[in-house]
C-alpha cells in the first residue's frame, strides 16, 4: 500500500526523519518496504502563463510560445497542440534537469531561440499523462516553483500490510497506528453534513434481501452535480497512491476509500429503474457487464446491487456498465456498505476479479465507518462537481454488529512474553490503540477493541498488540527450560543411512543434483515401459505452471537424462550425479499417493580430466557396480546379490542387473539402452543406477561388531583357470567359496585375460587364495598340498585347465 | 726410514685427494696398509733396527698407520656421502607439476545449507522429522488456522492436486502432523521440498523450506528469541545483527520476521536489501491457540513456538547468489563450486 507523506500529515504530526518513520511503522508490523521522493528535481520548473502562440515560421508542428513569468517574458519553441494564450503552464528553466535525465539547455530550433521547455505530467514524473502540456488551475501562482505551487513536494512510503489489518489498508489507518506509536491524538477530518433522517427518503430506497452478505448499506445521494475533471490537489494526491483520475465523481469515491479504506460506489440515479436499490444474491447463470466491458456469468453465491428491476452492480467488486457515472450524470447514488468479507473473496476470487474494493471488503472493512464515509465522500462530492446533497441518509442495518469484549489476563501475558510489563503499561498501550480498557478483577482487564479492529477477537491477539507496542526488541533473549524430547528411531536411522550413502557417492565421483519434482507427462516415454508399469500412472496437477511440468515424477530417471543433456552441451561430458528424492505413485483408493525416497544416479565419460600422469579411462558398467557394492558394504546389507536382467526396457540387455536381497529387488543397474539415449540426444554410452532407498534403509545394519585380527600369518596362493569365454567369472568364485574349505579365508579375482597364449574362445581367469588359520602358523608344504586338492576340484568341475 | 714412512703418507694422502670411486680408496688401502702394501712392508723391515731406535720409530710409524687407515675410512665416508646426495639430486621432482587427485563428488548447495541449519538446531535437542509433500488441504491449511476463503491463503499460490489434496505450499503441516502423533515435550525440525505457483529469478514452483517447532510447559516469546538468535549468530556470524519485526502467520501469534543486517551493504542500503539495510530470513511465532485446539493440546498448560525458513534464500544470501534458478539447472560448473 502506497502511503503519502503529506496526506498523513492531515491527520497526525510527523516530526521525525522518513527513515526514522519507517523504522518506526517497520517495528510495529507495518513493514515499510520502500521510501521515494516526488518532485524532487523540479527546483527549478516555475509556473509561468502563456502569452502567445504562434506557428514556427520553419517547422509545421512546432510552435513559438511567449511565457510570462512575473519576471518578465521568455521565448519558447513547444511542439504540443493543447496550449492556448491565458493557460498556465510548467515551464522547465535553462540548467533543469528533469526526472528523465534531460537537461534543458538554452537552444535554436530551427532558427528560433528556446529558453526553456513546456512539461507534461510524464516528463514531470507527476503523472502518466503524456498526451501534452500540464495545465494547471488558472488561480496557481505565478513564477513559483512547481513543487511549491502544487504541494507536490512530498515522500511515498510503500507499506507492506498484512492480511490480518485491513485497517491499515487506507491513509487515516496507518496514521492512527503512528498516533498510537507515538502518543497523539489524531486529527479526523470534521464532517459538516448531518445524519438526519430527510428528504432522500421519498427519492429512494434501499432493499437488502440477503442481509447475511450486506448487513450494512448506507445510500446518499448528491443531485444537481457536473461531471468534470478533479482539481489538481485530489489528482496529486490519487496519483501517489496509485490510483488513476477519472472525474471528479468517481475520484471522490477513490480518495474516501484511500483515507478510510471504505470503498464506495457512485451509481448514475437516473438510470436506476424504479429508483431504488435492491441488494440480493445473483440469479445462477445470470449475465452481467461490468464497467471494464466484460460479460461476466453469475452465480447464485454472488451477491448484486440492483435497481427496482436489474443488477447495476456485482457488490463489493465491480460496478455494472449500465450505471456509471456518465459525462452527463446529473443526480449521483452514492453506496456505502459493509460486505461479508468471505461472500465478497469468494465472489472476487470465482470472477478472478481484484479490485481495490473487493480487496478491502474481502479482509473485512470497518462496519463502524460506513456512515462517516458515506458522509465525508458526499460533502466532497458537493463540494468538487458543484451538487447539493439530498437532506437525509438511507442507512439499512437491520441487524447492528455488536462489539466484542475480551478478558485479558496481566500475568498470562507476561508468562507467554517472557515480560514483566506493568499492567498499567499494559493499559496505556492498549487505549494509545483507541481500544476500551475496563480495570475491575485485579491483573484482569475487560478490553473493548474498536470497530476497525475486526482482527482483534481473542486474548492472544491482544497479547500480541501489547508486545509489538511495547516493541519486540524489549521482549528478553532466553534459552528454554525443560529437555528435548524423545527421538525416535526410524528417523535417525534413515538420517544416518542417508549420510552414508551420500559419502560412499560422494567419493565415488558423484555430485548430489536436485530436479523438480515436476514433470511432462510424456517423460517417460522414452523408457519404453510396459504399460501395466506403476510408474506410468502420473498424479496430474489442476493448476500446472505449464504443460511440461504438468504431473508429479514417479522416476528420477529422465530429470537425471535431462541433466545429463543440459551438461553435456555445456561440455560438461565426464559426468557423475545423483539424485536422492521422492517420487509420487498414486495409489488406489487413497487421496494421498505414495510417497518413496528414490536413489538415482548416472555416469558417462571418463573417469577424470585428462592429467599428466595417466590417461582417463571410460566409466564402464563395473563403475556403477562398483558403487553399488560399495553402498551395499557401507550399510552392511548382506546376502544382497546380483541377477542378470534383460527385461529392463530402458537398460542394455546385456548389461543390466537387479540387485536382491531374498526376493525383494533392492534396485537394478546397467548401460542405459542406446534407443534412450537417442531419444535424449546424449552421445556416447551412459551407466545408471536406481535403487530403493527406503527399502535399503530398512536392510542396512547399523550394528558393527569388530573381528579380531589373526594371529598367525596368511600364505596367499595363485591360480588360473582357463574356460570358455562364455562362462561367468561370478561362477569360478562361488566354485572356491562354495568348497567351504576351513583354512581358505578370502578368494580374490586379480585378472581376466584373453589372447596369447590362451586359445580363441578361452579366458584366463586368475584368483588369488588367502589361506588362514586361527591356531597354527601354515607350512607352505600344508597350504601347497591344500592348494593342490583346490585346484584339482576346479579341474574337475569347469573341466578346465590350470595353472598354478 | 722415518723419511719413507713420511714418503709413503704424503702418497697416500695425494692420492686420496684424487679419488672418485670407492674402488679407488680401496685399492689406495691394499697397496699400502694390505698384506703387501708399503706401509706394511716398512713395518716389517722395524725388527731389524737396533731396541734404541725401534721404540721411537715404532711408535712414529704406528701413528702413521692409524691416521692413514682414518684418512681413508674418512675419504670412503665423504665419498659415500656424495654419492647420497647425488642420488638425491638425481631424485628430485617438478613440484609445479600439478599433484593426483581422486575426483569427489559434492553434495548439493541446498542440501549443505539444509544440513548446517539442521546441525545447528540438533544442539537445541531438535529431531528431524519428515512429513508428505503432496498434503492434504486439512494439515496444509485448516488445521493452521487457515480455513478456506482466508486471506492468507493468497499469501500462497498453491498447486492443487485435487479440491482438498494440494501440493504443500510450507513444511508447517509436519507440525501439525507431528502434533498429532506425540505430546510435549516436543522439539523437531522438519525439512523438505515446498511448492507454489510462481517463476522468477527469486522465485522457483519448488524449493525447500525448514521448519522448527517447540512446545513445552511455560515457553515464551523470549525463548524464541533466544533459540532464533543463537541460530542467526552459528549461521551468520557472532557478529550479525538481528531484529525481531512484528508480522503476521495465521499459526502464530504473535508472529515474527528475523531481518538479519543486510551483509552486503553492512546496513547502509543496498540493491540486494532493497535501501531496506535488513535481509528478511525466517518467519517465526508463538503456536496460534487455534492450532492447539486441531491437535488436542491444552493451550492453558503448554506454549510453544514455530519458525520456518527457504532454504534457498539462506543459500542464495550466503553464497551470494542471485537466481534461484541455477539450483535447479545442476550445471556441473555451479556444483563444483560449493
Amino acid at each position: 500500500m502506497k502511503v503519502s507523506l503529506n496526506w498523513l500529515k492531515d491527520y497526525v504530526d510527523v516530526q521525525m526523519e522518513v527513515k526514522d518513520l519507517a523504522h518506526l511503522l517497520t517495528m510495529a508490523g507495518l513493514e515499510v518496504e520502500g521510501a521515494h521522493s516526488v518532485g524532487e528535481g523540479l527546483e527549478q520548473v516555475i509556473v509561468a502563463e502563456i502569452v502567445s502562440v504562434r506557428k514556427h515560421p520553419n517547422a509545421d508542428r512546432l510552435t513559438l510560445v511567449e511565457t510570462k513569468t512575473g519576471r518578465g517574458t521568455l521565448p519558447i519553441v513547444c511542439g504540443a497542440t493543447n496550449i492556448r494564450a491565458g493557460q498556465r503552464v510548467p515551464l522547465a528553466l535553462v540548467g533543469t534537469r528533469l526526472p528523465s535525465g534531460v537537461a534543458i539547455k538554452k537552444s535554436k530550433i530551427r532558427g528560433e531561440t528556446s529558453e526553456g521547455m513546456l512539461c507534461s505530467e510524464i516528463e514531470l514524473a507527476l503523472g502518466q499523462d503524456a498526451s501534452g502540456i500540464m495545465i494547471l488551475p488558472p488561480e496557481t501562482p505565478l513564477g513559483v516553483n512547481l513543487g511549491e505551487a502544487l504541494h507536490i513536494k512530498d515522500t511515498v512510503l510503500d507499506i507492506s500490510i498484512t492480511p490480518n489489518r485491513p485497517d491499515c489498508l487506507c491513509v487515516m489507518g496507518i496514521a492512527r497506528e503512528i498516533a498510537a506509536l507515538t502518543r497523539q491524538k489524531m486529527r479526523v477530518p470534521r464532517l459538516a453534513l448531518s445524519d438526519d433522517r430527510g428528504d432522500i427518503e421519498q427519492r429512494t430506497s434501499v432493499t437488502l434481501l440477503d442481509p447475511d452478505l450486506c448487513p450494512r448499506y448506507v445510500a446518499r445521494m448528491i443531485e444537481g452535480v457536473t461531471i468534470g475533471s478533479s482539481p489538481t490537489w485530489m489528482k496529486n494526491r490519487l496519483e501517489k497512491v496509485g490510483v488513476r483520475s477519472i472525474n471528479n465523481v468517481v475520484d471522490v469515491t477513490n480518495y474516501v476509500m484511500m483515507e478510510r479504506g471504505q470503498p464506495l460506489h457512485a451509481f448514475d440515479f437516473d438510470v436506476l429503474e424504479e429508483g431504488r436499490i435492491v441488494v440480493r444474491r445473483a440469479k445462477e447463470g445470470e449475465v452481467f457487464v461490468t464497467l471494464d466491458g466484460v460479460e461476466r456469468r453469475l452465480s447464485s453465491q454472488m451477491l448484486m446491487i440492483c435497481d427496482g428491476v436489474k443488477p447495476v452492480g456485482i457488490a463489493g467488486v465491480m460496478g455494472g456498465l449500465n450505471s456509471e457515472i456518465r459525462e452527463n450524470t446529473r443526480t449521483v447514488l452514492l453506496e456505502s456498505a459493509y460486505f461479508s468479507p468471505m461472500g465478497n473473496r469468494r465472489t472476487a476470487i470465482t470472477l478472478g476479479l481484484e479490485t481495490e474494493a473487493a480487496y478491502r471488503f474481502g479482509r473485512g472493512i470497518d462496519h463502524g465507518g460506513v456512515l462517516s464515509a458515506a458522509n465525508r465522500a458526499a460533502e466532497l462530492i458537493q463540494a468538487l462537481s458543484g451538487g447539493k446533497t439530498i437532506e437525509g441518509v438511507i442507512d439499512a442495518y437491520p441487524v447492528p454488529i455488536p462489539s466484542r469484549s475480551i478478558l485479558l489476563s496481566v500475568p498470562k501475558t507476561n508468562q507467554i512474553l517472557g515480560t514483566e510489563i506493568a499492567e498499567e503499561v499494559m493499559q496505556a498501550h492498549l487505549e494509545a490503540l483507541e481500544l476500551r480498557v475496563e480495570r475491575g478483577v485485579p491483573h484482569l482487564l475487560r478490553v473493548v477493541p474498536p470497530s476497525f479492529r475486526g482482527d482483534l477477537e481473542r486474548e492472544i491477539d491482544l497479547v500480541e498488540e501489547i508486545a509489538r507496542m511495547d516493541g519486540y526488541e524489549k521482549i528478553p533473549v532466553t534459552l528454554p527450560q525443560g529437555s528435548p524430547a524423545v527421538s525416535s528411531e526410524e528417523k535417525s536411522k534413515e538420517s544416518i543411512a542417508e549420510k552414508r550413502v551420500v559419502d560412499v557417492l560422494l567419493h565415488h565421483g558423484y555430485h548430489e543434483v536436485i530436479n523438480t519434482s515436476f514433470t511432462s507427462p510424456t517423460s517417460l516415454e522414452a523408457l519404453a515401459l510396459p504399460a501395466k508399469d506403476p510408474r506410468r500412472r502420473h498424479l496430474p496437477i489442476v493448476n500446472p505452471l505449464s504443460e511440461d511440468l504438468a504431473v508429479l515424477r514417479t522416476s528420477l530417471i529422465p530429470g537425471l537424462m535431462a541433466t545429463a543433456r543440459y551438461n553435456m552441451a555445456w561440455k560438461n561430458s565426464n559426468l557423475r550425479i545423483f539424485e536422492l528424492k521422492r517420487v509420487f505413485l498414486p495409489q488406489e483408493g487413497e487421496k494421498l499417493p505414495m510417497e518413496r525416497k528414490v536413489l538415482t544416479g548416472l555416469a558417462t565419460g571418463f573417469d577424470r580430466d585428462p592429467e599428466w600422469s595417466s590417461s582417463p579411462r571410460r566409466v564402464d558398467f563395473y563403475d556403477v557396480k562398483g558403487c553399488i557394492e560399495d553402498l551395499l558394504e557401507t550399510l552392511q546389507i548382506q546376502e544382497a546379490r546380483f541377477d542378470r536382467a534383460e527385461d529392463i526396457p530402458y537398460l542394455h540387455p546385456g548389461k543390466a542387473l537387479r540387485v536382491f536381497v531374498g526376493e525383494e529387488a533392492l534396485g537394478v543397474l546397467g548401460e542405459v539402452h542406446p534407443r534412450v539415449m537417442d531419444q535424449y540426444e546424449i552421445p556416447g554410452k551412459a551407466y545408471l543406477f536406481e535403487m530403493d532407498f527406503e527399502e535399503m534403509v530398512k536392510r542396512m545394519q547399523e550394528k558393527r561388531q569388530w573381528m579380531p585380527l589373526p594371529k598367525f600369518p596368511v600364505v596367499y596362493r595363485d591360480l588360473t583357470l582357463v574356460i570358455d569365454d562364455g562362462v561367468e567369472v561370478g561362477r569360478v568364485i562361488m566354485a572356491i567359496q562354495d568348497l567351504h574349505h576351513p583354512l581358505i579365508d578370502d578368494v580374490s579375482l586379480f585378472d581376466v585375460y584373453r589372447g596369447a597364449p590362451i586359445p580363441a574362445g578361452k579366458k584366463g581367469v586368475s584368483c588369488r587364495i588367502r589361506y588362514q588359520s586361527n591356531d597354527r602358523t601354515l607350512t607352505d608344504e600344508e597350504v601347497n598340498q591344500h592348494h593342490e586338492k583346490v585346484m584339482s576340484r576346479l579341474r574337475e568341475a569347469f573341466q578346465a585347465e590350470l595353472r598354478a | 726410514m722415518i723419511e719413507a714412512l713420511g714418503h709413503i703418507r704424503e702418497e697416500v694422502l695425494a692420492s686420496l685427494s684424487k679419488v672418485h670411486t670407492e674402488k679407488e680408496i680401496t685399492e689406495i688401502r691394499v697397496k699400502t696398509l694390505g698384506r703387501k702394501g708399503s706401509l706394511t712392508q716398512l713395518l716389517k723391515q722395524l725388527g731389524a733396527l737396533p731396541e734404541a731406535e725401534r721404540k721411537e720409530i715404532g711408535k712414529r710409524a704406528n701413528e702413521i698407520k692409524e691416521a692413514l687407515e682414518s684418512q681413508i675410512e674418512e675419504a670412503l665416508h665423504q665419498l659415500k656421502e656424495r654419492e647420497k646426495k647425488e642420488a638425491l639430486e638425481k631424485e628430485k621432482v617438478d613440484i609445479t607439476l600439478p599433484g593426483r587427485r581422486i575426483p569427489m563428488g559434492k553434495r548439493h548447495p541446498i542440501t549443505q545449507t539444509l544440513d548446517e541449519i539442521v546441525q545447528i538446531f540438533s544442539h537445541f535437542g531438535f529431531e528431524v522429522v519428515e512429513g508428505p509433500e503432496v498434503e492434504l488441504d486439512y494439515y496444509n491449511f485448516e488445521a493452521l488456522n487457515i480455513p478456506k476463503g482466508h486471506p492468507a491463503r493468497e499469501m500462497q499460490a498453491t498447486f492443487f492436486i485435487s479440491e482438498d489434496v494440494v501440493l504443500r505450499t510450507h513444511t508447517s503441516p509436519v507440525q501439525v502432523r507431528t502434533m498429532e502423533k506425540r505430546r510435549p515435550p516436543i522439539r523437531v525440525i522438519c525439512p523438505g521440498a515446498v511448492y507454489r505457483c510462481d517463476s522468477d529469478p527469486t522465485h522457483s514452483p519448488m524449493f525447500h523450506q525448514v521448519e522448527g517447532l517447540l512446545v513445552d510447559r511455560g515457553i515464551t516469546f523470549a525463548d524464541l528469541k533466544g533459540v532464533l538468535t543463537v541460530f542467526v549468530h552459528e549461521m551468520f556470524g557472532e557478529e550479525t545483527k538481528l531484529r525481531f519485526r512484528p508480522s503476521f502467520f495465521p499459526f502464530t501469534e504473535p508472529s515474527a520476521e528475523v531481518d538479519i543486517e543486510c551483509f552486503i551493504c553492512g546496513g547502509k542500503g543496498c540493491g540486494v536489501c532493497s535501501n531496506t539495510g535488513w535481509l528478511e530470513i525466517l518467519g517465526s511465532g508463538m503456536v496460534d491457540p487455534a492450532v492447539y485446539q486441531f491437535v488436542n493440546y491444552d493451550p492453558e498448560e503448554v506454549t510453544g513456538f514455530a519458525f520456518g525458513m527457504g532454504i534457498e534464500r539462506i543459500a542464495m544470501l550466503k553464497f551470494g547468489i542471485n537466481d534461484i534458478r541455477l539450483f535447479f539447472n545442476n550445471d556441473l560448473r555451479f556444483l563444483r563450486q560449493f
